[in-house]
């Protein structure tokens, strides 16, 4: 059995007749107990239990996922990895998250294809401008690899922007992180899959948890469309489903769900080796390494668990990204889709144990969490094994919109995505 | 693009509402107010899967109203006017 992926093994494998691969990761039946079980096989679920294996020597774990994992949020996200927040305990996190995808395809023998190709986000005004330059020097003072970028450096980097004299979105400069980049969604859940399961984790599908055990005031297990299974700790990450199953658990979450869509070309030649976000136009924008054009922008205005998506907000999308790229109305749309994320009023993610002891949480990411999955695995991972908070989730608790104490990014750095 | 119907104008395209909230989230009154009852008002919601009861706002003519509607199907189940108790915000 060839169970190390190498250029080596490819190759033996290749004379082999490829007959000696073994499935990527086991699928046994769920077991009756275990130390900790966590709900959601997206890219947060599964990075947290392999950081469970990996970090705390924990391996009587299952992760459970009602559909295929990869299958929510993480397997329709466009992909955009970066870390240049505005708060510092922000920072703290995405660059934690950053670091880890660095060093991610090595450590977990899986290839996520972490493409570090630089973003730029775009200034259109003089104001904006300003703003940038505040952003660029809070971000290199919490040491993020921030630059402010002039026009020209965004011509260097963007030739086919539209910088027509008429352009109805000219461009005066912009922020630059050239660390930033994308990866491959499907292989980091894979991966980490592979990895967890290699370690002893029981990766579960079509698994839907329908409520939670609760004795003595405390969550014990969960009911599921395949049996009762217990277990000392319980984590979620489940995404724009936390409200549903909060309501189960007996409490309410900060959360709005929304649908955030997103959209791919037909794929062409080398166009675009950047990611590009217009906050002006609302469009983010890339090229994948199949050559599609990938795009994306609002949330859908309407309140929605539809996954799918409605027509003004691709309408917007698309006529802003004509605006940005006027040679791109070529191009014809292969697919488009969307995904239900969970919306919080200061766009920070919520980590910590829920209101229900033994339950603890991972979710509140909205539209930009595939960018944080190895950090937020690893801070939920140590959360169900210690039951204490890690100093860098600490500020993420539930406990803020109490206290007041929020850290509102969408005012902080302007970036939704 | 999906009609929503304003119990002012008719029906009319879905670009000009806006929502404004869930339906009967009725804002603390009174001196002692704890910070756990304003964070339940102020952030803390239903967000239902499926029938929800919800306050929206046609721009245009700027009328409020409740409006029920499945949040999976985006089927439209009734506006009303909503009670004074109602208002969000
Ligand atoms: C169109 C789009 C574009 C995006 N672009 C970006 C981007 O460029 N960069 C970025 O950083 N982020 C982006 N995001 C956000 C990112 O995708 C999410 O924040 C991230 O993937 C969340 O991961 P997760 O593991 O928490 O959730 P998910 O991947 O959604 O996983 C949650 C899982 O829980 C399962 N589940 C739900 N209910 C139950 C139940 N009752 N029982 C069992 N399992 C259940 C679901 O089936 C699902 O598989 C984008 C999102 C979308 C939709
Ligand atoms: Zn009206």
């Amino acid at each position: 059995m060839t169970r190390r992926y190498s250029a080596l093994s490819l190759f033996r494998e290749g004379l082999a007749n490829q007959t000696g691969w073994e499935p990527a990761w086991r699928s046994p039946q769920p077991r009756k107990t275990y130390d900790v079980i966590v709900i959601g096989g997206g890219g947060h679920g599964l990075s947290t239990v392999y950081y469970l294996a990996r970090n705390h020597g924990i391996t009587n774990v299952a992760v459970l996922e009602k559909g295929w994992i990869g299958g929510g949020n993480t397997g329709r996200n466009t992909t955009v990895v970066r870390s240049n927040y505005y708060y510092p305990e922000s920072v703290a996190l995405y660059g934690l998250a950053h670091r880890l995808y660095e060093n991610l395809s090595g450590e977990i023998n899986y290839n996520v294809m972490l493409s570090q190709r630089g973003m730029v986000t775009l200034c259109h005004s003089v104001a904006e401008m300003e703003i940038a330059a505040r952003l660029v020097n809070a971000m290199q003072i919490n040491g993020t690899d921030a630059e402010l970028f002039s026009v020209e450096d965004v011509r260097r980097v963007l030739p086919n922007y539209n910088f027509a004299p008429d352009a109805r979105f000219p461009v005066l400069g912009g922020v630059w992180q050239g660390r930033a980049g994308t990866a491959r969604h499907d292989a980091v859940a894979w991966g980490y899959a592979r990895a967890a399961s290699r370690l002893g984790v029981d990766i579960i599908q079509n698994c839907e948890i329908t409520d939670f055990i609760i004795e003595g005031g405390r969550c014990r297990g969960v009911e599921t469309t395949r049996g009762a299974i217990r277990a000392n700790r319980i984590g979620m990450a489940v995404a724009g489903h936390s409200s549903v199953l909060a309501a189960k658990a007996g409490f309410r979450l900060p959360i709005n769900s929304y649908a955030l869509q997103a959209c791919v070309s037909e794929p062409v030649k080398p166009v675009l080796d950047t990611v590009v976000l217009s906050p002006g136009t609302g469009v983010y924008v890339s090229q994948s390494d199949k050559g599609e054009i990938v795009l994306g922008g609002a949330l859908d205005r309407v309140p929605s668990y539809g996954q799918r998506g409605n027509l003004p907000t691709l309408e917007s999308v698309i006529a802003g990204l004509l605006e940005m790229f006027p040679s791109f109305g070529q191009l014809k749309l292969m697919r488009q889709w969307a995904g239900i994320v969970d919306v919080v009023p200061d766009s920070s993610p919520i980590i910590g144990e829920s209101p229900l002891p033994g339950l603890f949480l991972n979710c509140g990411w909205g539209t930009g969490g595939f960018k944080a999955i190895p950090a937020g695995g690893t801070l939920l991972a140590h959360l169900l094994a210690t039951g204490r908070h890690h100093d860098i989730s600490r500020p993420f608790d539930l406990d803020r919109f109490t206290t007041g104490r929020l850290l509102d990014e969408a005012a902080g750095s302007g970036i939704a995505h | 693009m999906q009609l929503f119907p304003c119990p002012f104008c008719g029906p009319r395209p879905e670009t000009e509402f806006h929502y404004n909230g869930e339906a009967g989230n009725i804002r603390p009154d009174g001196a002692q107010v704890s910070a756990e009852c304003w964070a339940g008002y102020l952030y803390e919601r239903s967000n239902p899967k499926g029938a929800a009861r919800e306050i929206w706002v046609h721009a245009t003519c700027q009328e409020f109203f409740v409006m029920e509607r499945d949040t999976v199907t985006h089927q439209l189940a009734a506006t009303q006017t909503p009670g004074f108790a109602e208002h969000a915000e």
